[in-house]
């Protein structure tokens, strides 16, 4: 219902319609909210053959403020206009349902000058929900950053290597149980691929892999705090502190090379597991733009990515650079969504 | 008391009168966006956060403490005025504090939110300042069994939301446990009741069961019966000495302990959150409550508003305690909190208090300075809202409809959701029409999927052992005091049967007296 006929489709007719809510709040702040408040003429797209104006690009979040691809599309907003690439860049939040409503608005976005923050988890969540609009029926235009995952388990537990924690759950199945974020998303894929990789059975691993999935942040760490799961699985921020603290032990990072936040820890290839998966984000563009278009834009994150103050961004908000543009980035995306489906249906999320 | 010294520094450094006026600035800014409806205190700091980028980091804390308390604060304005809350936490302070104010008593109502927050906020600031480190490795040692256990505490407390007829209550917390279903499943990730729609595919916010319920049902019933006779107006008392007579002080002052009492232990808990702590001082409150302020329960008791409100910001004080102390964002506004330090470089964790100890405690001090100031601009301020009241009722009421509708659109931005609020509100007026309770129908909306996922959780860890439910301390001491509750509450209600058998003695108007003493 709404992929067919979304709201942001009507409001592209009616510019000022579209930011309404976040004009309003602006007003009654008297404020200008100067990386929300995304009133103003843009130009509402031209035709097929016209190349894209680069004054100005529209932003979407496919979440709700404050999540890690919000504060993405806020970060390229603020660059953007800083360093004079673009005139204007507002953020739009289109949040829900693991960013596939954001990605149905994308599908139907007319407006060539539009980047979608997107990653890992939106591949999955296309998957897990069915969504109608899918990342491949859009145009890729860019990978930006990459955060490794990291399997941790309580500092008291007797498991020294991801080897002997991946050999317990293979002998022990559900009593092993590993927490990390919602089901489908990139700690359950990773914690399938570990399991398949160690030689299970596929249709096995539904039964043998006990994984608790948590919607709220912080919760995976209670629970292995409180020696009420076994093992974890998640972005190394959301464990480094603990981890510098000795209250987990880091076992191994999803990355190729080693992470910066916790250098020591061995990769899951060092310690034998032919497994590379880490949570990146990065940009897509509307369907169906031309070439001209589709080169303005890259040529534009391209700019972005060579700039001083992105430099800085990434160090500041502790992300890692992943750049990856053109052929190498849909090469890239082609690669993940398979792995992605592949693993889900073996985990059981998703049928195959 | 090396933390005292410590405060003491942050103190001496948030005192600075450039700092004082961010957080001025910030508890106004804060406060004019969070009255509006719909806005809760996570989306207000979120969508304000902004502002504070372009300032060094005290100056940042600072400013975004006043918009986190101000926020809230404004949340409670509009539950009050309006019914239209913003968040699940102010859900309960609805519900006697509108009743307060069409008896014309939103000023008193609304004096002692802003007071009661006062008075948590600072207790709960102080116990943070010298007991998080021992609370947080408690905290953490509960499991998915204890908070199952606490929502079935806080489901059977339900029972006082229950309203005149049980069975109608039970219909009304049945349908609230039927929407809490929509949405994704945690464990197994597949979707529920969606119908292949995206926006539901994250289930029916809270906020526009509640507001489509309190705000659009009232509204549209009370418009459908306006053509039966005169509009009552409703007064609005004159003069600041009117807020809050020696009467609601008295019986205000209890309640904001207790409401303290029982928010900042379930605010430090990962998974209790704020609106637990409030259904749960609520209910104590209705508990409680005797004479004259047990009938008013339901029809607008000061202690209805005092208790939930204290509980609100003293839990939003313990949400404190495992963010600062663990890194564990367990709230929305906390995960926002979380995005705030790392934007300055700083990682929320065990370490930060070694770390960066000076910057914390300037927070603590700044969350002291924020409550200060809400108290000192809202208080004044509380007359001027309260005339809001004064617009002749079809605006007024046309108002509600408009500000609900353009609410449930910010949540998410999202017309969908102003779609949902619709035919949640026709449902309320309906409800309302045929004297089904609303109240169970929200509560069953939050805590049903809250239990649920605890339950599926413990049972996925045991491997399906119900045993499990009850293996720790903290869960067997929940469900035991709740059987001597339970079984307490049957005892006296015999007794009292057995008592109000014999005859009485002394004249009912002799009672009222001694009840009503004030008038």
């Amino acid at each position: 219902m709404r992929s067919a006929s979304g709201p942001r489709s009507a409001a592209l007719s009616r510019p000022t319609a579209r930011r309404f809510g976040v004009a309003t709040l602006a007003l009654a702040t008297g404020l200008g909210l100067a990386a929300c408040s995304g009133t103003g003429a843009q130009p509402t797209g031209g035709g097929d053959t016209e190349a894209v104006s680069l004054d100005a690009v529209q932003l979407i979040a496919p979440a709700d403020p404050g999540g890690g691809w919000d504060q993405t599309a806020r970060a390229l907003g603020e660059v953007l206009t800083s360093e004079d690439l673009v005139g204007k860049a507002p953020v739009e939040n289109i949040g829900g349902a693991g960013g596939t409503v954001g990605l149905a608005a994308l599908a139907n976005e007319k407006d060539p000058a539009t980047l979608m923050v997107t990653g890992l988890v939106m591949v999955g969540a296309v998957e897990t929900n069915a969504s109608q609009s899918r990342i491949e029926d859009v145009t890729p235009i860019a990978r930006l950053t990459e955060e490794p995952l990291v399997v941790v388990v309580p500092s008291s537990s007797p498991y020294e290597s991801v080897g002997d924690l991946v050999d317990a759950i293979v002998k022990d199945g559900a009593a092993i149980s590993v927490t990390g974020g919602s089901a489908g998303g990139a700690d359950h894929i990773l914690a399938g691929m570990l399991v398949t990789e160690a030689g299970v059975d596929p249709a096995d691993v539904p039964s043998t892999l006990n994984y608790i999935p948590n919607s709220g942040g912080g919760e995976a760490v209670t629970m292995l705090l409180g020696g009420t799961v076994q093992a974890g699985i998640s972005g190394v921020g959301e464990f480094a502190e603990q981890v510098e603290a000795g209250e987990l032990r880091a076992l191994a990072v999803s990355s190729g090379e080693p992470s910066e936040l916790l250098p020591e820890v061995p990769t899951l290839s060092d310690e034998g597991y032919d497994i590379e998966l880490t949570n990146w984000r990065g940009l897509l563009a509307p369907p169906g733009i031309d070439d001209a278009d589709r080169e303005a834009l890259v040529e534009l994150v391209t700019e972005l990515h060579a700039s001083d103050a992105w430099t800085k961004t990434l160090a500041d908000k502790g992300w890692s650079d992943a750049f990856l543009v053109g052929d190498e980035f849909q090469e890239f995306l082609d690669g993940n969504i398979t792995e992605v489906t592949e693993t889900l249906q073996t985990i059981g999320l998703v049928a195959k | 008391m090396d933390s005292l010294a410590a405060l003491l520094e942050g103190f001496t450094t948030a005192l600075q009168p450039q700092y004082l006026l961010y957080a001025l600035f910030g508890v106004f800014v804060g406060t004019a966006v969070g009255v509006l409806p719909g806005i809760g205190p996570a989306m207000t700091v979120a969508l304000l956060l902004p502002l504070t980028y372009s300032l060094d980091p005290t100056g940042a804390l600072i400013l975004f403490a006043g918009i986190y308390y101000g926020g809230m604060y404004g949340g409670s304005t509009t539950s009050i005025l309006l019914n239209t809350p913003g968040e699940s936490a102010s859900i309960v302070t609805a519900l006697e504090g509108n009743r307060m104010a069409k008896a014309g008593r939103g000023a008193a109502a609304l004096a002692t939110a802003a007071i009661g927050s006062f008075v948590a906020g600072t207790i709960a600031t102080v116990l943070l300042t010298f007991l998080a480190p021992g609370i947080a490795k408690l905290a953490v040692q509960l499991g998915p069994a204890d908070y199952f256990a606490l929502m079935v505490v806080a489901f059977l407390t339900v029972g006082a939301l229950l309203g005149s007829s049980v069975p109608r209550g039970l219909v009304s917390l049945g349908l609230g446990l039927m929407l809490g279903l929509v949405g994704t499943e945690v464990l197994s990730g597949q979707q529920r009741y969606t119908f292949g729609v995206p926006s539901l595919a994250d289930g029916i916010d809270v906020v526009l069961i509640a507001v489509g319920l309190f705000a659009l049902g009232e509204t549209l019933y009370v418009a459908s019966r306006l053509r039966h006779g005169a509009v009552q107006i409703i007064p609005v008392t004159r003069g600041w000495r009117s807020w809050m007579t020696r009467s609601d002080w008295r019986r205000s002052w209890k309640p904001w302990l207790r409401g303290t009492a029982i928010g900042f232990p379930i605010g430090t808990i990962p998974a209790g959150g704020a609106d637990v702590a409030t259904f749960l001082s609520y209910a104590s409150e209705r508990k409680l409550a005797k004479g004259r302020a047990r009938e008013q329960f339901g029809r607008g008791a000061i202690e209805g508003v005092a208790g939930p409100e204290a509980a609100n910001n003293a839990a939003a004080a313990g949400v404190l305690v495992p963010l600062l102390t663990l890194g564990l964002p367990t709230t929305a506004t906390a995960a926002i909190i979380i995005s705030a330090f790392q934007s300055y470089g700083i990682r929320p964790g065990p370490l930060l208090f070694e770390n960066q100890s000076g910057l914390v405690w300037a927070l603590i001090a700044s969350l002291y300075i924020g409550n200060v100031l809400l108290l000192v601009l809202n208080l004044p301020l509380v007359g001027m809202w309260v005339k809001v009241l004064r617009i002749p009722r079809p605006y007024l009421y046309a108002g509600i409809l408009a500000f609900a509708g353009l609410g449930a659109y910010a949540l998410h931005f999202n017309v969908f959701d102003t779609l949902t609020l619709l035919v949640v509100g026709i449902a309320g007026f309906l409800m309302r029409r045929y004297g089904y309770p609303v109240a169970p129908m929200v509560v069953g909306g939050i805590l049903g999927p809250m239990a649920e996922e605890q339950v599926r959780k413990s049972m996925a860890i045991s491997q399906g052992d119900l045993l499990y439910l009850v293996h720790s301390p903290f869960a067997i001491i929940a469900y035991s005091t709740m059987a001597v509750i339970v079984l307490t509450g049957i005892w006296l209600k015999r007794r009292r049967a057995k008592l109000e058998a014999a005859p009485k003695l002394v004249p009912t108007s002799a009672i009222q007296a001694i009840d009503e003493p004030t008038k």
